[in-house]
């Protein structure tokens, strides 16, 4: 088993500094109070600020907690920042694929639609952003459901309401379908929420790899899903470009 | 089958950007560099000419890398620019005399303020179909050629040129000092206050009024016709489109029919209608300007509403007041209340714009109770976005005498849904959202497309633009009255707070 790791201790011992004191430190009051090389302090404070742990002042360069450390609770990512920064690659996701695209994340057991693109024909289609949909019969809602433990355990046998006859209605099945989601790194929902409706949905991951929301596409099972009834490889590939440029967007590094 | 693509410069305030479009109009390749904003004095505002063009430099082979495209891939280069900026660079070396004066610099003020109050002022009005003011370019070059030891002179001489941003690209690429072309478009040349709005051609009054040599004027050409072929960066290829951005938005927006309206919410917003061949006088405050002129066919003209703040209030209730941490969060805060709780915010942080153009105004936050929150503030932000585009939609229907059917928006604020919801009920109209967010870019690609024939006519760009989101009015007419009569009163407290003694006056002002 591998030893703690020091840029963590370093870290921790620098958000306990700046819990302790009432004013704000700079780089050299830090690096000096706990020997560190300035150069290292300068490290682990700039990725705290990243992480939003710590603020930086504009104007003396010092540093304090950042207000998210109050909020490690809550998501972290405010979901109309989410839209603002998915808004340009959720548009051309559906140029490409020509279907609609969501954007999901979980609220209270459900799949929220933080941003709803029309699909682009043209058609007579409604807003939905703000809408509500199941997490166990929808592509989105599986894709939070497969990188939440919590969410997963939370969903109990009763609520897995039936819409289709495909739908997921025992925790086993949907068990087995989560990991399947892990495995691949996508998931699909075909017929299982509405008839003749098919969708593909894949994470958007915000630092350290953390999933803040779902991507995803919808639209008729004939357009979306090939003749033995899977998606199209190139429909998910389309969706996997999007889902990663989001998320290189929120400062995943690698993905 | 080789794919081929159409590349747009996007030479804006704070950066130039480089995007490649495909056939479809979608996006393939985004490249993008901030240039340094040099503030030298209070309400002056520079840009490095050079500086903008060693970032076109770079980002253009960076675009094409990131499409995997080679340069015989690209079959027309289009620019849009930030308007009314201004640069007077040397033909024979072409290094530019001065830093370029953005179009925000007031350091002309003085000097707009006597033009405005003498009978030139109404010439200029008639000529121009705009007002004197600091904003455009021709006071600028004024303010140059008196300020800069023996440029005058040399600007008669004609060894000093003068142009907007995409004049200099423009000139740059096609060879600079080494047989560049001096050229700029209608849309732009409209903006500078030394063109005749009929005729499209430089007029000797305005000229004579401003104190501007012939001599360094570039070439008024269409806004889509070949310009020349670059020797420079994308040697060979095409330049076939120039457009102020404003101009290229409605255009990227394919608002190419009388009555069409787009808005573009930014920093502050900027609503222009179609209004077809014909030129129309406002008098409802309101600026007159060409809209594009496709090779040569008549030019198509606008009216255009300016609204000085609308994100930049955002950005201060985030970064003024701190109680926000990113601009996106001002609609979680403002949806944490139903109303605005009685609280209006009217933003005239340097005077309001259109339909107003009050100088002397300054913002002012009304209607505060103990009741109001900073939810009520955070509504009454987005809410101040939503009535000064009412204010300018209500300048347009009076002018034409129509009534606006739809308006078609973009800019980084149509995320907002709440803002585009609000902007919808208080309009009364549908509020439409394009795929293509992009409507700068697109609009000076398809230009660029069009005047090199990678597409055919408008039809075939009107069909590329697909409705990606629309909102469409909710409110009770009863409660759009009352708030709209409200919006109007606090608007009038903004007015005659600066006193005429009390302009400030600094010490190096002729």
């Amino acid at each position: 088993m591998p030893g703690p790791i020091q840029s963590i201790e370093r870290a921790a011992a620098i958000l306990r500094l700046l819990a302790d004191g009432s004013r704000r430190l700079g780089v050299s009051e830090i690096a000096d109070s706990l020997g560190l090389a300035r150069g290292t302090a300068h490290g682990i404070l700039r990725t705290l600020q990243g992480v939003g742990f710590v603020e930086q002042d504009g104007a003396t360069g010092k540093y304090q907690l950042g207000a998210r450390l109050l909020h490690l609770g809550t998501s972290y990512l405010d979901v109309n920042e989410l839209r603002s920064r998915a808004i340009n690659w959720a548009d051309a996701l559906a140029a490409r694929s020509g279907e609609a695209v969501r954007l999901g994340t979980l609220l209270e057991g459900q799949v929220l639609v933080v941003h709803h693109v029309f699909r682009p024909d043209d058609t007579l289609q409604t807003l939905e952003v703000g809408a509500l949909l199941p997490l166990h019969a929808t592509a989105l809602g599986k894709v939070l459901l497969a990188y939440d433990a919590n969410a997963t355990a939370a969903l109990t046998q009763d609520q897995l309401e039936p819409y289709t006859r495909r739908t997921i209605t025992t925790t086993r099945a949907l068990a087995r379908a989560l990991a399947e989601v892990r495995e691949v790194g996508w998931a699909a929902a075909v017929e299982e929420m509405t008839v003749g409706e098919a969708s593909v949905a894949l994470p958007i991951r915000g630092y350290g790899g953390l999933v803040v929301g779902a991507i995803g596409i919808s639209g008729a099972v004939e357009r979306i899903c090939d003749g033995k009834g899977q998606p199209k490889s190139s429909l998910v590939a389309y969706v996997r470009d999007a889902a990663r440029a989001v998320s290189r967007d929120l400062g995943v590094s690698r993905w | 089958m080789v794919e081929r693509y159409v590349l747009a410069v996007d030479q804006g305030t704070s950066s130039t950007r480089c995007i490649l479009f495909d056939h479809g109009g979608r996006l393939v390749a985004v490249t993008q560099r901030e240039h340094k904003q040099h503030f030298p004095k209070p309400g002056w505002v520079e840009h490095d000419a050079v500086e903008i063009w060693h970032n076109l430099e770079r980002i253009v082979p960076e675009a094409l890398a990131q499409a995997g495209a080679t340069p015989d891939q690209i079959v027309a280069l289009g620019i849009a620019n930030q308007r009314e900026t201004t640069v007077l660079w040397d033909r024979h070396t072409g290094r530019p005399v001065s830093r370029a004066v953005v179009w925000q610099d007031t350091r002309t003020d003085a000097f707009v303020d006597e033009l405005s109050r003498s009978p030139d002022g109404q010439t200029v009005r008639q000529r121009c179909g705009l007002p004197p003011a600091t904003y455009f370019s021709a006071p600028k070059v004024r303010w140059l050629l008196d300020h800069t030891p023996g440029l005058r002179e040399r600007a008669e001489r004609g060894d000093v040129l003068f142009g907007t941003m995409e004049s200099w690209l423009i000139w740059n690429l096609t060879g600079g000092p080494d047989g560049g072309r001096h050229v700029t478009d209608v849309t732009n040349a409209s903006r500078t206050l030394l063109m005749d709005l009929t005729t499209l051609n430089w007029h000797d009054e305005l000229l004579t009024i401003f104190g501007v040599p012939r001599q360094m004027l570039p070439e008024i050409r269409p806004s889509a016709e070949t310009f020349g072929l670059a020797r420079r960066v994308l040697p060979g290829v095409r330049i076939s489109a120039a457009l102020g951005d404003q101009q290229a938005a409605l255009f990227g927006q394919t608002c190419f029919d009388q009555g069409d309206a787009k808005c573009t919410y930014g920093t502050g917003s900027f609503l222009l209608l179609n209004t077809g061949h014909e030129l129309i006088r406002s008098t409802h405050g309101l600026l007159t300007t060409v809209g594009y002129k496709i090779g040569n066919e008549p030019a198509v003209y606008a009216l255009e509403g300016s609204i000085a703040i609308t994100g930049a209030l955002v950005q201060w209730f985030r970064d003024g007041l701190g109680l926000i941490s990113t601009a996106a969060e001002i609609e979680t805060l403002a949806r944490s209340v139903d109303d605005n709780g009685g609280c209006y915010i009217v933003p005239a942080f340097s005077g309001l714009f259109a339909p107003h153009w009050r100088n002397e105004a300054r913002g002012v936050i009304v209607g505060l109770t103990s009741y109001v929150t900073k939810g009520h503030m955070a509504r009454a932000v987005l809410e101040a976005t939503g009535w000064q585009t009412r204010e300018v939609v209500d300048a347009m229907n009076a002018d034409t005498g129509l009534a606006l059917k739809a308006l078609r928006v973009d800019g980084g604020m149509t995320a907002d849904n709440l803002l585009m919801q609000f902007i919808a009920d208080v309009l009364n109209i549908p509020v439409m959202r394009p795929m293509a967010i992009e409507t700068v870019s697109l609009g000076a690609a398809y230009a660029a497309g069009l005047a090199s024939g990678y597409w055919p006519d408008l039809e075939v760009l009107r069909r590329n633009w697909h409705r990606a989101a629309q909102w469409l009015p909710a409110m009770d007419a009863e409660r759009r009255e009352v708030e709209y009569e409200n919006w109007h009163r606090a608007v009038e407290r903004a007015f005659g707070w600066i006193k005429p003694s009390e302009r400030i006056r600094r010490p190096d002002e002729g």
